[in-house]
């Protein structure tokens, strides 16, 4: 019975991921556009490094290469953290679109199975498209990576995708809770996120309760670990205690997103908004 | 003695919505109940087609969604093939598929990309899908070439034939039916039909048909329930029902019934948020 079950569940996370891979292969003008996008934003923003030295808002002791690195790390991570979130917070309100949400609804598929599949590709496939502007960035721009600490970094990285999983599916909640305003109010969060994380500056810039709000986000400290491995070189080792605290976020935002989300599932059932027009 | 395919009781649903009084300023409102299923009984054994006829919101679809383990009924149980479709919604789940007015796909995916989809939520994947997809597609009449093409450059009857394809490639023991003829055009409508008459013949499968289609249940159900109102109203073979209410057809028996037509009443308008 739990070879079964096991087995059954591999095949339902491998439906959800084929899936996506099918419609981004429909949609690929759409997608090859949105690359172009992340592309310009991702170069704009390192740019922004250059202009701060040339209009002379760097002042004196201004290093060019870290500021730009400082900055591209956020920009990178910011894309591929975004991309992810969208990606679940659409995992609902696109099946609304299809008008398949019923029909997926109905699968006998546990929804731990269907959020992690959907988590997993938008992961996958946000480290893939990431990769192609970082290629366009090096190409670019001089960047410096003779003290980066390549593995420390990828260590960081993979800690990140537990507590990323918990918080898309957090996201994801919002438009099964209201069919309508959903995907606005999960930009809202988006946004709220990009605030307070320390994506393009220290959090010590920001006011004291917005700190206490990057404090709590796990993207502040998967933030925060890159930057040390890829600017001063911090390795695995050193990268330890940050890997712990979001692994130990990823323990906690995980079931707690997959409980968030089964109350919302089961209020949608109560009020009849488990259908394509909500 | 064979478990029921389906056991009903005492289900009733209500669904809220936020009213205005006529006159009353925009920003004052109210909610209000509108009952699409009012206490219902019902018990439907294994195999064979079982018609809900009524009109638009006469509680058909809501009854549907409720065995779908899409809704949850407000009081009451109700059990599939045993398994109680609130608490054992996944076990419920395994043994049911449904075919909808609407053909619920990835309109820019293939069939075949629909239907791999669905097999793998199903857990029925492996080598011989495409072949399994291929014959059952042929058996419906869909040609060869339509597998890989868009669902969106299919007609409708196609893609409702596609939607049926996928509820037998899953293999489904009760097969709820929601108008799966209804907007189809006539040649549509009766390929349609006489894919379910031939399906049917093949295949122990317990099929629960709602419709509106008087003459569609006369051919293809053994036993019809009519429902107006979110209540049943007549219960048994359409040849028992014509007699017992002194009606010609089934549509005459209904106007017996409730006085009126199957005309087109707008549906319950469920919660918005």
């Amino acid at each position: 019975m739990t070879v079964d079950i096991r087995r059954s569940d591999l095949s339902a996370l491998l439906g959800f991921a084929e899936r996506q891979l099918y419609v981004y292969k429909r949609y690929w003008v759409w997608e090859v556009v949105w690359l172009f996008y992340s592309i310009v934003s991702v170069l704009s923003i390192g740019f922004l490094a250059s202009g701060l030295d040339t209009i002379g808002a760097g002042g004196a002791g201004f290093d060019l290469h870290r500021a730009q690195l400082y900055l591209l790390i956020g920009a990178l991570l910011w894309g591929y953290l975004s991309l992810v979130f969208m990606e679940a917070a659409y995992a609902i309100a696109w099946e609304r679109w299809e008008g398949t949400i019923e029909y997926t609804f109905m699968a006998p598929v546990r929804r731990v199975t269907h959020l992690m599949g959907i988590c997993l590709f938008a992961i996958g496939y946000g480290l893939a498209r990431t990769f192609i502007v970082l290629l366009a960035a090096i190409a670019i721009f001089d960047i410096d990576f003779s003290h980066a600490n390549v593995a420390g970094a990828l260590f960081v990285l993979v800690a990140s995708i537990a507590p990323l999983i918990g918080l898309a599916i957090l996201t994801s909640v919002l438009p099964l809770l209201s069919p309508q305003k959903g995907e606005q109010m999960s930009f809202a969060v988006q946004g709220f996120m990009l605030l307070v994380s320390g994506v393009y500056y220290p959090l010590t810039v920001l006011p004291a309760p917005l700190q206490l709000a990057g404090a709590i986000s796990p993207l502040t400290y998967a933030l925060a670990g890159m930057r040390r491995s890829l600017l001063e070189g911090a390795g695995v080792g050193e990268q330890l205690p940050t890997a712990g605290l979001l692994l130990a976020m990823g323990i906690v935002l995980v079931p707690a997103g997959i409980a968030v989300f089964g109350w919302a599932e089961r209020r949608a059932k109560r009020l009849g908004l488990l259908k394509r027009s909500g | 003695m064979r478990v029921p395919a389906i056991e009903i009781q005492g289900v009733r649903k209500a669904f809220r919505r936020r009213e205005r009084e006529a006159g009353a300023p925009w920003w004052h409102r109210g909610w209000k109940d509108k009952v699409a299923l009012h206490e219902l009984d019902l018990v439907v054994e294994q195999g064979g087609v079982t018609g809900i006829l009524g009109p638009n919101g006469s509680g058909k679809s809501t009854l549907i969604r409720i065995l779908g383990t899409l809704l949850t009924p407000d009081a009451g149980a109700a059990r599939v093939f045993g398994w109680d479709v609130v608490t054992e919604a996944l076990e419920v789940r395994r043994h049911v598929n449904r075919v909808s007015v609407e053909a619920a796909f990835f309109k820019e995916l293939s069939p075949w990309e629909n239907m791999v989809y669905a097999a793998r939520l199903y857990g029925g994947a492996g080598n011989g899908t495409r072949r399994r997809v291929v014959e059952i597609l042929t058996q419906l009449g869909l040609a060869r070439d339509v597998i890989d093409q868009p669902m969106k450059q299919l007609s409708r009857g196609q893609q409702q034939k596609v939607a049926i394809a996928r509820s037998f490639l899953t293999a489904p023991s009760l097969l709820l039916m929601d108008e799966p003829t209804t907007g189809l055009d006539p040649r549509s409508k009766k390929e349609v039909q006489s894919v379910l008459e031939t399906l049917r013949a093949e295949r122990h499968i317990t099929v629960l048909l709602c419709t509106h289609d008087m003459d569609e249940a006369a051919a293809l159900c053994e036993r019809v329930l009519m429902m107006d109102g979110g209540h049943v109203l007549a219960d048994g073979s359409p040849a028992a029902l014509c007699r017992a209410h002194g009606g010609a057809t089934l549509e005459g028996v209904f106007m017996h019934l409730t006085g009126k037509t199957l005309e087109a009443e707008e549906e319950p308008a469920e919660v918005s948020t």
